[in-house]
C-alpha cells in the first residue's frame, strides 16, 4: 500500500486549524460541563426528594440516550429555537457540556458521599454552616478522589467531540472527513486524526497524573 | 446549662429516646452510662442538633433549640462535642483542624487563631504536632487534638460520645487526664462511657439509660454502689 504523505502535508493546515478547535471544543465543554455537572451533582443529594427529581431526570436522560441524538437534537430543534441560524460550534459545545454534566454529577455525588459522614458532623458541631461545611470539609477531600473518574469523563470527552464533525463544526473529524471526500482515501485522513487524538488523550492523562501525585504527596 | 424536657426522637417508626427529661447545670460534669441502643448516642446528637428531635424541647442557655427563629449554627458553637471517631479532618494540619471554624465561624485573624490554637495544643500535650496531618498520630494523640479542636470556638458545654471506646487501652488515660483538666477548669460536660473509674472520680451525677428511658439518675457513689433499679443492677453486674 502507498502512503500519500503529499495529500497530509497538504492538509496540514487544516488539521492544525481542527486540532485547535478540538481543543477548544473540549476545554469549553469539561469547564461548563464540570461546573454544570458539580451544580447538577448536589442537586440530585438533596434531601428533599421534590427538589432532587429534575436533577434525576436530567442525569437519566442525557446518561440514557446516544450523544449522536443530543447533538442533532440540539443543534437541529434546540439551537435553533433561540437563535436566528443554528450553529455548530455552539451546539457541539452546548451538547457536550450537557451531556458530561451528567456523567460528572454522578462522579461529583458518588465522590461526596464517599466521605464520612462523621466529617460533616464534626464541621457542623463547630458551628459551620452546611455551605461551609462542604466547602472546605466536604469538597476538597472528594475532589481528590474524583481526580480518576473525572480524568476518564474529560478523556471520552475529547474523543466524543469528534461526533461535532456531523453537524459540520470544523473540528479535528470534520477535516479528516473533507480529506477522504476530496482524494477518496481511507488510510491517510484518519490514521493521522486517529494520532493526533492519541496524542491528546494522551497529554491530558499525562497531567492529570502529574496532578494526582502532586495531590497524593501534599 | 441545659435542659432537655419531653425529649422525643424515632427513627421511621422505631422511638429511639422516649421521654427524656434532664437538666445539667453550669460546670457540672454528667455521665450518661446504659447499653448499646439504649439511645445515648442519640440523646448527645439531639443536644446539638445533629439529629431533628421529634418531639420535647432542648435549651441550651435558655435557647430553645426547636424553635424555628433559633440561629442553631451559633448555639453550636457554645457546644463542644467530641466523637468515639475523632472525625479530624484528613485533609487539614493538625493545627489547621484547630484553626479553622474560628477563622470562618467567628472571623478571628489568622496569626489570633494561630496563637490560640498553639496554646490548646500544649494543653493538650502536643505543641509539637501541630504541622502533622491527622494520619500521623496515635489514636489517643487524635482524640487529643479533636478536643482542643472543640475547644477552640470556647464552648461553655462539652458534649463526649464514648471519647476513648476507640483507643488502645494504654491510650485511654491520656484522653481522660485532659478531660480530668477541663472538668476541674469548670466545664460543663455531658459525657457518655463504659470508664467507670473516671465516672465516679469527676461525675457530679450519673445517668443510666435503658431502652429510650432514663432508667435511674444519682451521684455516682450511689448509683454504682447502691443502685435502686434491677435493670441497673443487672447492666452493672456485667460491665463493673
Ligand atoms: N441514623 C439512624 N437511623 C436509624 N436508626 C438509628 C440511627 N441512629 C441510631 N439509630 C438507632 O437508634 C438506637 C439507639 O442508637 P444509639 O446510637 O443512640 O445507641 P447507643 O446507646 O449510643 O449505643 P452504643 O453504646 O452502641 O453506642 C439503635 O437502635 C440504633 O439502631
Ligand atoms: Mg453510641
Amino acid at each position: 500500500m502507498d502512503f500519500r504523505w503529499d495529500i497530509l502535508v497538504e492538509y496540514a493546515p487544516f488539521f492544525l486549524k481542527g486540532t485547535i478547535l478540538t481543543i477548544g471544543l473540549s476545554i469549553a465543554s469539561i469547564l461548563i460541563g464540570t461546573i454544570l455537572g458539580l451544580l447538577v451533582g448536589l442537586g440530585k443529594i438533596m434531601k428533599n426528594k421534590l427538589l432532587a427529581w429534575p436533577f434525576t431526570i436530567y442525569i437519566t436522560f442525557f446518561r440514557g440516550t446516544p450523544l449522536l441524538v443530543q447533538i442533532l437534537l440540539i443543534h437541529f430543534a434546540v439551537v435553533p429555537l433561540f437563535l436566528d441560524k443554528t450553529n455548530p460550534i455552539l451546539a457541539a459545545i452546548l451538547t457536550l457540556s450537557l451531556n458530561a454534566a451528567a456523567y460528572i454529577a454522578e462522579i461529583f455525588r458518588a465522590g461526596i458521599q464517599s466521605i464520612d459522614r462523621g466529617q460533616m458532623e464534626a464541621a457542623r458541631s463547630l458551628g459551620l454552616n452546611h455551605v461551609q461545611a462542604m466547602r472546605f470539609i466536604i469538597l476538597p477531600q472528594a475532589f481528590k478522589r474524583m481526580i480518576p473518574p473525572l480524568g476518564n469523563e474529560f478523556i471520552v470527552l475529547i474523543k466524543e467531540s469528534s461526533l461535532a464533525a456531523l453537524i459540520a463544526a470544523p473540528e479535528l473529524m470534520y477535516w479528516g472527513r473533507a480529506m477522504q471526500g476530496q482524494y477518496f482515501r481511507v488510510w491517510e485522513p484518519y490514521i493521522a486524526a486517529a494520532v493526533i487524538y492519541l496524542v491528546l488523550t494522551l497529554s491530558l492523562s499525562f497531567l492529570l497524573n502529574l496532578l494526582e501525585r502532586r495531590l497524593a504527596t501534599e | 446549662m441545659i435542659q432537655v424536657k419531653n425529649l422525643k426522637k424515632s427513627f421511621g417508626k422505631n422511638e429511639v429516646l422516649k421521654d427524656i427529661n434532664v437538666t445539667v447545670k453550669n460546670q457540672e460534669v454528667v455521665v450518661v452510662i446504659g447499653p448499646s441502643g439504649s439511645g445515648k448516642s442519640t440523646f448527645l446528637r439531639c443536644i446539638n442538633m445533629l439529629e431533628t428531635i421529634t418531639g420535647g424541647h432542648v435549651l441550651i442557655e435558655g435557647i430553645d433549640l426547636t424553635d424555628k427563629n433559633t440561629d442553631i449554627n451559633k448555639v453550636r458553637t457554645e457546644v463542644g462535642m467530641v466523637f468515639q471517631q475523632f472525625n479530624l479532618f484528613p485533609h487539614k494540619k493538625v493545627i489547621d483542624n484547630i484553626m479553622l471554624a474560628p477563622m470562618k465561624v467567628r472571623n478571628i485573624p489568622k496569626e489570633k487563631a494561630r496563637a490560640k490554637g498553639l496554646e490548646l495544643l500544649r494543653k493538650v500535650g502536643l505543641e509539637e504536632k501541630a504541622d502533622a496531618f491527622p494520619d500521623s498520630l496515635s489514636g489517643g494523640q487524635k482524640q487529643r487534638v479533636a478536643i482542643a479542636r472543640a475547644l477552640a470556638m470556647e464552648p461553655k458545654i462539652m458534649l463526649f460520645d464514648e471519647p476513648t471506646s476507640a483507643l488502645d487501652p494504654e491510650m485511654v488515660g491520656e484522653v481522660l487526664e485532659v478531660m480530668k483538666d477541663l472538668a476541674k477548669e469548670g466545664m460543663t460536660m455531658v459525657v457518655v462511657t463504659h470508664e467507670m473509674g473516671f465516672a465516679k472520680e469527676v461525675g457530679d451525677r450519673v445517668i443510666f439509660m435503658d431502652g429510650g428511658l432514663i432508667v435511674e439518675e444519682n451521684v455516682p457513689v450511689e448509683l454504682f454502689d447502691h443502685p435502686k433499679e434491677e435493670r441497673t443492677k443487672a447492666f452493672l453486674s456485667k460491665v463493673l
